[in-house]
């Protein structure tokens, strides 16, 4: 097998964002929207720190940008779940 | 040789993983799969920090793999506790044959 | 590269591509949610395989375990879901334009990848490290380099803080029906090691894997494990004390950033002399703050000063 280092990485990325998109789109229920969101974020982050590899040092501001990503998408998650929570309690 | 011992202790720990992970898998209720989980992977996991840390040449790393171990034995029996008590709560009954 | 560690990468990824459509189409609610915590496990995996250690500390505690937590604790102020019809062969007609694209995303990545420049800013934070005043290349870009996107990112963190805040009163769920002696006992145990380890992970920023994030991630678990045995955020430190710990980090760190102005003459630059414990200050503040403010949102609201919040 001759694939270039970090192919297997770059597809699983794809293949996150991809179910990530798509739930976005297609599901009804907030909550399962959010856990796709995440899912797509963390596509993202792997192609981010996957890409940083390419080199012949590894590359460390993939790292911190991911890390920084890390806490902002957990910060968004509580915000959008705190919504949810209180949009369920508003409806009749 | 002493890298022999700790592969086979390795092993051995991942046969009692194995056997842990059919017990899940096959066992009827919730309180049957988690007395097959909780006893059987922490013997799993106490065979495998040991074999690694006969593989390990240094003695921090030995205290880690120690310290790891001895965590996942408080937390995982405290786990299995809560899971258990909650499915209580939740009014599942024991399995009878 | 070795044909084990092909083999696990592909059992790996292939298991977290599984675990993340059970996550967003599961059938039940829960049955998601604990899959969203596994593949976050995984994830952490997947960065150790990818050498960055200290993704994976944050991965850890923060994708597998706290937002399993927040999800879980949401799950139980949720009604159970209202189905609506299902509509089986719809749902696959519409995978069909997506699997394209998907597909063609993935081709056009790989012949991204491929004619990339190969060695990124990897050479450059390389060379400028001796002056950055800390070993360790992630805290360098984090607290030194790009400082300036570490503090709009506390700011952010800040901000979701004061939003749930303002939503209302903090959400805790009730104690559970049956009395569980083991949890408190446990955090009586690790709460101590917690903070141990935070201490550790700060420490260890300056010349290794860790710094602020995963520290403030650790310290921001242990917390959550004591709300979740039945602590409660205590009566005196509600109110200023609180709001002036959720701040602290911006704080410090706007604090620096205006002093390396008025010492050597632009917004964070720090004087090379004393870059180190300008650094180790910031990562402390930050540390602490991003620890306090996860466990803040958590909580979901501001604890109330005079009586206890809504249970």
């Amino acid at each position: 097998m001759s694939l270039p280092p970090g192919t297997l990485f770059l597809l699983a990325s794809a293949l996150l964002f991809a179910i990530g998109t798509h739930g976005l789109v297609t599901c009804r229920h907030l909550l399962r929207k959010v856990l796709a969101l995440n899912v797509a974020t963390t596509g993202v982050f792997l192609l981010l720190v996957t890409l940083g590899r390419s080199g012949t040092t590894v590359d460390p501001v993939p790292h911190a940008m991911v890390l920084t990503g890390i806490v902002v998408a957990l910060s968004t998650t509580a915000v959008a779940l705190g919504l949810i929570v209180r949009l369920e309690r508003r409806r009749p | 040789m002493i890298m022999m011992a700790g592969t086979v202790l390795i092993v051995l720990g991942l046969l009692f993983f194995l056997s842990g992970t059919v017990g899940l898998l096959r066992f009827p209720d919730v309180f049957t799969r988690l007395h097959a989980l909780s006893k059987a992977d922490t013997l799993a996991l106490g065979l495998v920090c040991a074999g690694l840390a006969l593989h390990a040449d240094d003695g921090a790393l030995q205290l880690k793999l120690l310290l790891i171990w001895l965590l996942v034995i408080v937390s995982g029996a405290t786990c299995s506790s809560l899971i258990a008590r909650a499915a209580l709560a939740h009014g599942i009954r024991p399995w009878q044959r | 590269m070795h044909p084990v560690e092909v083999t696990f990468d592909a059992l790996l990824l292939f298991s977290m591509v599984v675990l993340a459509w059970q996550g967003v189409h599961a059938r039940n609610m829960f049955r998601a949610v604990v899959s969203f915590m596994m593949f976050g496990l995984l994830t952490a995996v997947a960065w150790v395989r990818l050498e960055a250690p200290d993704i994976a500390l944050a991965e850890a505690s923060l994708g597998a375990g706290l937002t399993g937590a927040l999800l879980l604790a949401t799950l139980g102020r949720l009604g159970p879901e209202r189905r609506g019809p299902r509509r089986r062969r719809a749902m696959k007609l519409s995978m069909l334009p997506w699997l394209a694209l998907g597909l063609v995303g993935t081709t056009v990545l790989l012949a991204v990848t491929l004619s990339l420049p190969a060695p990124g800013l990897g050479e450059a934070v390389l060379a400028a490290m001796p002056a950055a005043g800390v070993d360790s290349p992630v805290t360098a870009v984090l607290l030194n380099f790009r400082a300036w996107d570490t503090l709009l990112e506390i700011g952010v963190m800040l901000l979701a803080v004061i939003a749930l805040w303002s939503l209302g009163q903090d959400v805790l769920a009730s104690t559970s029906r049956l009395p569980a002696p083991a949890l408190p006992a446990l955090v009586r145990v690790l709460f101590p090691l917690f903070v141990l380890s935070t201490f550790y992970l700060l420490w260890r920023g300056g010349h290794g894997p860790g710094g602020a994030f995963p520290a403030g991630a650790l310290l921001a678990a242990g917390l959550v494990l004591a709300l979740l045995a039945g602590a409660r955020v205590p009566e005196r430190m509600r109110g200023a004390p609180l709001r002036w710990a959720v701040g602290g980090g911006l704080f410090a760190f706007l604090i620096v950033a205006v002093g390396g102005m008025w010492a050597a003459g632009a917004f964070f630059a720090y004087p090379p002399q004393h870059a180190s414990i300008l650094i180790a200050i910031v990562e402390i503040a930050a540390g602490l703050s991003i620890g306090v403010m996860l466990t803040a949102l958590f909580l979901g609201g501001e604890p109330t000063e005079v009586r206890r919040g809504r249970t």
